[in-house]
């Protein structure tokens, strides 16, 4: 008697996770529908910054010859090189905001299209998951574009110099899920009609004081700011690649970057599906 | 029982405490339509929204096929189905998308997905529209992708809140058929409303609630013989000082079972309109009779009675 009933428990156990994993899927689905719709779109969003800092740092300044300031860059290595792992940092960057923070603050505030999709039979945190998921699948194609660029775009090639590809796969991933952690909270606690402000008072001064345009090391001569911007998640993102994809350039030890990416991820994906279920919830 | 609400309590504490519920039983009986009928804040969209995991209860539980909602609540989502209030189809999807996309949400493979839309397009006459996106379809017609999507993974119960607010008559009849045409499926669906028609007309049973409490629960027959073979009388008077006398003289009469003062003047309850008409024309003329309205037996006289206020009010 008692076995059939533990029987009959794991055979809705394994229903349950059949289905847990389609209704995943189906979300997944979804989402890369309405993608491979605007995939113009989503190209020309990741592509033209990256494609007009390279384009003005790289390939005009270098023109201009003279006394060009970025030229020499930091500590004489090529401006190009520093700025390939920041590029890549940004773009990752700003995809988890235009793929998390955008769409649900839309999808909360006016139009709760969202309610559809919380009403899949899905625990609410694997809903936020598959968003903050398919936002890091988003941002790493977005920094994996930045590679290219930086080689056919600078007068001088920027090449991308991975000896250590675990390393470089792990960054990508965390600092992906990062940022989706960081649109989920954006998207889900900032007023939906305050969300344009989010840009010029948060995402403007992380990604400048993010060590995107120069390494952390070279912060030396700055220490308030140099320890100041350890609170800045951004920097660890640029730090990290800096240590997979331009090794010779100063960076952060790998076990400080891999640790501080796994502790902001793991605060901002719990303030933000706080704020999540908060949302869904009443 | 396919649906059991027990004892049901919501409390929103803010800077206005709100009791939104307060102990609410109900029990669905398999394949019935059954209405929740109140006016606004009654508790009807709050009563809905714990149902369909949205909300947690202070207290009391619902359970639906033995599930109960609040502990299990992505297995519960499983077996509803849910039409809101407010138009959330997926801008960014086709109506045929939606519908596919909602079915994948429930585990269906690619082609059963897609053989379910095509069924459901047809079932709601919405083959010709299947490429179009939501923002481009009229109220009436959003409503119905939304109840073709609620009820795309075969629910066990379909929850309906305010079907036809904001929706044309005409396309509110469209969407009472497309109610009606649900029983032949099977499913048991539970509506709110605040329009007495849409609850006589759809309902197999109902509840009248307000203030967070059911006040009575039968067919919609069995409401009008036990409360309402009346007529109501809303007379609007000048002054309403001194109408003692004239309320004694009509409590005393046999066709009347009713007499309060309103704001502005004095409602009667008669079981008939016959002589009491006159009668009552009469007895005001001397407070200054200024307007009189005549409600015939119906949910509305029902309400009336049970809650001493007009469901519009």
């Amino acid at each position: 008697m008692r076995l059939r009933a533990r029987r009959s428990e794991m055979e809705t156990t394994n229903l349950n996770s059949k289905i847990f994993v389609q209704s995943f899927i189906g979300l997944l689905l979804r989402d890369l529908r309405v993608l491979s719709r605007e995939l113009p779109v989503f190209l020309a969003r990741v592509g033209m910054q990256p494609l007009l800092f390279l384009f003005v740092f790289t390939f005009i300044m270098p023109r201009m010859g003279g006394t060009n300031p970025m030229a020499g860059g930091a500590g004489g290595l090529d401006f190009g090189t520093v700025l390939l792992p920041g590029l890549m940092a940004v773009a990752i960057m700003f995809s988890g905001i235009a793929a998390v923070a955008l769409p649900l603050s839309q999808e909360f505030g006016v139009t709760r299209e969202i309610d559809d999709r919380v009403m899949c039979p899905l625990p609410l945190w694997a809903v936020a998951f598959e968003k903050v998921s398919f936002s890091a699948l988003q941002s790493m194609i977005a920094a994996l574009l930045v590679i290219p660029m930086a080689y056919y775009i600078p007068a001088t090639p920027v090449r991308a110099d991975i000896h250590n590809w675990l390393l470089f796969a792990v960054v990508l991933v965390m600092a992906s899920y990062l940022a989706g952690a960081l649109g989920l909270f954006i998207g889900s606690t900032v007023n939906p009609r305050q969300i344009g402000l989010v840009f010029s008072i948060l995402v403007v001064p992380i990604t400048f004081l993010g060590c995107v345009y120069y390494p952390w090391a070279m912060l030396g001569h700055l220490k308030w700011l140099q320890y100041g911007v350890l609170f800045n998640p951004i920097v660890y993102m640029s730090e990290g690649l800096r240590a997979a994809v331009t090794p010779n350039i100063a960076h952060m030890p790998w076990w400080a970057i891999l640790t501080a990416l796994v502790f902001f991820t793991a605060l901002l994906g719990r303030l933000g599906l706080k704020g999540f279920l908060g949302r869904v919830l009443s | 029982m396919i649906v059991e609400i027990e004892k049901l309590t919501k409390i929103y504490e803010s800077k206005l405490r709100v009791v939104a519920l307060d102990g609410i039983d109900l029990e669905l009986n398999e394949g019935e339509i059954f209405g929740l009928l109140g006016p606004n804040g009654a508790g009807k969209t709050t009563t809905i929204s714990i149902a369909t995991t949205r909300t947690l209860p202070n207290s009391g539980t619902v359970r639906i096929k033995g599930i109960d909602v609040v502990k299990h609540p992505a297995h519960a989502r499983r077996l509803i189905g849910v039409v809101p209030q407010f138009n959330t189809l997926d801008r960014s999807l086709t109506v045929y998308e939606n519908l596919y996309f909602h079915c994948r949400y429930f585990g269906f493979s690619h082609s059963h997905a897609k053989a379910r839309s095509l069924e459901l397009l047809e079932q709601f006459l919405l083959s010709e529209r299947k490429s179009v996106y939501p923002t481009q379809l009229s109220g009436g017609l959003a409503q119905r992708v939304q109840i073709a999507r609620a009820i795309a993974h075969r629910p066990t119960v379909l929850f309906l809140d305010e079907p036809s607010a904001g929706l044309d008559p005409q396309s509110r009849m469209a969407m009472w058929d497309a109610v009606a045409g649900l029983r032949k499926e099977g499913i048991t669906v539970l509506l709110t409303t605040h329009y007495m028609e849409e609850a006589d007309q759809l309902s197999d049973r109902l509840a009248i609630i307000d203030y967070g409490k059911v006040l009575a629960l039968g067919s919609p027959d069995k409401l009008k013989s036990t409360f309402g073979a009346h007529t109501i009388f809303n007379l609007k008077l000048k002054s309403i000082e001194g109408l003692g006398p004239m309320m004694e003289e009509l409590k005393s009469r046999e066709d009347v079972s009713g007499v309060e003062t309103t704001a502005d003047g004095l409602r009667v309850i008669g079981t008939g309109a016959d002589g009491l008409l006159p009668e009552l024309v009469r007895a005001a003329t001397s407070h200054g009779l200024r307007d009189l309205t005549i409600t015939e037996p119906s949910l509305e006289t029902v309400f009336i009675q049970l809650t001493g206020r007009d469901l519009r009010e």
